[in-house]
C-alpha cells in the first residue's frame, strides 16, 4: 500500500518541526527518513501513524485520505526506539495483542504467533518477559507484534537506535531480508546514513524541518540537491573551491596534471581504510581516503610532500550552496540537474 | 567495631519505640485469656463500631482507588496551569492535622451551620454526625496515598507502550485496561494497602465528624478509646489487639506487593 504526506505542517509551540513537507513511499518499498537528530523526521513518521495530528496537510495510505483517522484506524504496525514492550506479557502475548483486541479465534492466534515469533527467529523465547530480553531481541519482538496484526504500511522509529553497533549491523541486514520476504510498504527513521543507505529503496533526506531530497541513495549520494545532502550522506572535503568525495581524489608522489601539492599533517589508519590529512599549498585543508594498503604503498610519512588530484572525482560544481535548496522537481529533476 | 554500636542502637531504638510498648499492648489484650479478650469485643456496641469501620473504609478506599488513579493520571500525562496546585492540594491531608480535617468538613457540611450542609439537610442528606460524613473523613485523610504510589509509577512507563497498543488497534478503554492498569497495578495495590491502613486506625477527623454514638456512629477506634476513658481497660486492649491484627495483616500483604513489584521491574 502507498503513502503519500502532503504538505505537511507542525508547530510545537514557537518551534516549527515539520514544514511543508510531501513525499510518496510506493507500494511494498522501504523509504529512509533521514537526517540529523531533532529534524523533524519522526514527527513526520509519528504524523503517518497518527500519533501526532498535522496542523495542515494531508497523509493518504492507499490513495485513501487518513489525516483524521485515529492511529488505531489507520492500519499500521509501528515500532518506537526503546521498543515499548508490553512489560506484564511474555512475548508470545506482546506479539498475540493485536489480534486477541480483535477477537479472532484462538487457533488462528496462535498459529499466527507462532509463525511470527519463527519469522523474527525467537521461537525459543515465547515464554519470556521483556525483561528478561536483549534490546536486539525486544525490537524483533515489537516488529513482530506489528506484523501480527497485518498492517497495511510498517513505520519503524529509529528502531536500531538505542543498540550497541554490532547488533544493529546485524538487524540492519536482517530487517531488509525480512522486507523482501514480508514486502510491507516500510518508512524507517533514522540519522544514521551508513543505515539508510543500506536498507533503504529510497532516502528523504529531512533537514530543520525541511525535505532536502528525495532519490534511491546512489542519486542523493552521486548527485545530491544540496551542500547538506552531500555533506550529510558521505564523507565530503574541498578541493579548488569544489566539493569532493575525499575517496575519489589520488594521493601521489609526483606532480600529475592538474593536481594539487601540500604536505601531509595527519595520518588516520583505521584498518579498511586511511585517512591522510594534506595542509595544500595554496592554504587550503583537505584529506584523502584510501582503501586498504594503498597508502602504504606511497611509503609517506607525516611531513612528507605529495600531490591530490581530482580528476577521477564526481563534479559537485552544480551543487546549490544554499543549504535549503528544495528537491522540489523530484528526486530525478534533482539528480538531473547536477550532472 | 562501630559499626555493632550503630546497629544495636538503631534496634534499640525501635524496640524501646514500638516493639516492647505494642507487645505489651498485645500480651495485656491476652493476659485475661482469648475467650475473654474475644467476649470484649463480641458486644453489640463493638461489633457495630467494627463493622462501621470496615464499611466505611470499603467505601473511600474505592473512591481514593477510582480517584487517585484519574487524578494520577492527569498528573503524569497533562500539562495544564494549576498541576502544582493540584499536587499541593492532594498532599495536604498528610501534613494537616486530622483535627483540621473534621473541622473543615464540620464547617463545609454541618446541617446547622455548613456551607452546603443545610442544602443537603434540606433533601433529607445529613453528612455530619453520619455515615456520609465517616466516609468522607476516612476519604480526606487518605486521599494522597494511591496518587503517591501510582504517580511515579506511570511517569517511569511513559506512554510508548499505550501508544503502541493504541496503533495495534486498541481504544482508549482496552488500552487503559490490558495495558495501563497492568502496569500500575504493584503500586496500586501498594496505595490502596496503605489507605485502607490510614482509614482503619483514623480517629482524630473522626472523632470531630462521627457524633461517636454508641451503637450508631462510634467507629471502631472511637469505641476503643471510649472503652480506655470509662476504665475498661480489658475491653480496651481488647479491642487494640483487633486494630493491631489488622495492620500486621496488611503490613504482611504490603511486604508481599512490594515483592512481587519489584520482581516485575
Amino acid at each position: 500500500m502507498s503513502i503519500e504526506v502532503e504538505s505537511l505542517e507542525k508547530r510545537f509551540g514557537s518551534a516549527h518541526a515539520v514544514q511543508g513537507v510531501s513525499f510518496e513511499v510506493p507500494a511494498g518499498s522501504l523509504m529512509a527518513l533521514l537526517g540529523p537528530s531533532g529534524g523533524g523526521k519522526s514527527t513526520v513518521l509519528r504524523m503517518i501513524a497518527g500519533l501526532e495530528i498535522p496542523d495542515a496537510g494531508t497523509v493518504r495510505i492507499d490513495g485513501g485520505d487518513v489525516t483524521k483517522l485515529p492511529a488505531r484506524a489507520r492500519g499500521i504496525g509501528f515500532c518506537f526506539q526503546h521498543y515499548a514492550p508490553f512489560r506484564h506479557m511474555t512475548a508470545w502475548d506482546n506479539v498475540a495483542f493485536g489480534l486477541k483486541i480483535r477477537h479472532r479465534p484462538k487457533a488462528e492466534i496462535a498459529a499466527r504467533v507462532d509463525e511470527l515469533l519463527e519469522l523474527v527467529r525467537l521461537t525459543g523465547f515465547a515464554s519470556r518477559y521483556p525483561s528478561q530480553l536483549s534490546g536486539g531481541q525486544r525490537q524483533r519482538m515489537a516488529l513482530a507484534r506489528a506484523l501480527a496484526v497485518e498492517p497495511r504500511v510498517l513505520l519503524l522509529d529509529e528502531p536500531f537506535g538505542a543498540l550497541d553497533a554490532q547488533v544493529r549491523k546485524e538487524l540492519r541486514t536482517w530487517l531488509r531480508e525480512l522486507h523482501e520476504k514480508v514486502a510491507v510498504t516500510t518508512v524507517l527513521v533514522t540519522h544514521d546514513q551508513e543505515e539508510a543507505m543500506e536498507v533503504a529503496d529510497r532516502i528523504a533526506v529531512i533537514r530543520e524541518g525541511r525535505l532536502e531530497q528525495v532519490g534511491t541513495p546512489a542519486e542523493c549520494y552521486n548527485h545530491p540537491a544540496s551542500e547538506f545532502v552531500l555533506t550529510f550522506l558521505g564523507p565530503a572535503t574541498r578541493i579548488g573551491g569544489t566539493w569532493v568525495r575525499p575517496h575519489d581524489l589520488a594521493l601521489t608522489r609526483e606532480a600529475r596534471p592538474g593536481s594539487r601539492p601540500g604536505k601531509l599533517v595527519r595520518i588516520v589508519r583505521l584498518g579498511f581504510e586511511t585517512r591522510v590529512e594534506l595542509l595544500l599549498d595554496d592554504g587550503a585543508d583537505t584529506w584523502v581516503q584510501l582503501a586498504g594498503r594503498a597508502f602504504d604503498d606511497l611509503h609517506l610519512d607525516i611531513g612528507d610532500r605529495a600531490h591530490v588530484s581530482a580528476d577521477r572525482a564526481r563534479d559537485f560544481s552544480a551543487v546549490p550552496t544554499a543549504s535549503h535548496a528544495l528537491a522540489s522537481e523530484g528526486p530525478n529533476g534533482a539528480a538531473e540537474a547536477s550532472r | 567495631m562501630t559499626k555493632w554500636v550503630l546497629r544495636l542502637l538503631g534496634a534499640g531504638y525501635v524496640t524501646f519505640l514500638v516493639g516492647i510498648p505494642v507487645g505489651a499492648v498485645i500480651w495485656r489484650a491476652l493476659s485475661p485469656g482469648i475467650a475473654s479478650a474475644f467476649d470484649q469485643i463480641s458486644t453489640s456496641a463493638s461489633l457495630h463500631a467494627l463493622g462501621l469501620t470496615l464499611e466505611s473504609a470499603a467505601i473511600a478506599v474505592a473512591f481514593n482507588t477510582v480517584f487517585g488513579v484519574g487524578v494520577a493520571l492527569i498528573l503524569a500525562r497533562h500539562r495544564f496551569p494549576g498541576a502544582s496546585i493540584v499536587e499541593l492540594l492532594v498532599d495536604l491531608p498528610l501534613s494537616l492535622s486530622p483535627i483540621v480535617i473534621g473541622l473543615a468538613l464540620t464547617l463545609f457540611y454541618s446541617s446547622r451551620e455548613g456551607w452546603i450542609g443545610g442544602w443537603l439537610n434540606a433533601r433529607g442528606i445529613s453528612v455530619i454526625f453520619a455515615f456520609p460524613g465517616i466516609v468522607l473523613a476516612g476519604a480526606f485523610v487518605s486521599l494522597p496515598y494511591v496518587v503517591r504510589e501510582v504517580l511515579p509509577v506511570l511517569q517511569e512507563i511513559g506512554t510508548d507502550s499505550e501508544r503502541a497498543a493504541e496503533t495495534l488497534g486498541a481504544g482508549p478503554f482496552t488500552v487503559f485496561f490490558r495495558i495501563t492498569l497492568p502496569a500500575i497495578r504493584w503500586g496500586l495495590a501498594y496505595g490502596v494497602l496503605l489507605t485502607t491502613a490510614r482509614i482503619l486506625g483514623e480517629y482524630g477527623a473522626m472523632s470531630v465528624v462521627s457524633g461517636n454514638v454508641v451503637g450508631e456512629t462510634q467507629t471502631f477506634t472511637q469505641f476503643v478509646s471510649a472503652d480506655f476513658t470509662n476504665y475498661d481497660s480489658a475491653g480496651a486492649y481488647a479491642g487494640a489487639l483487633v486494630l493491631g491484627m489488622l495492620s500486621v495483616l496488611i503490613l504482611a500483604a504490603l511486604s508481599l506487593t512490594r515483592r512481587r513489584g519489584e520482581k516485575q521491574q
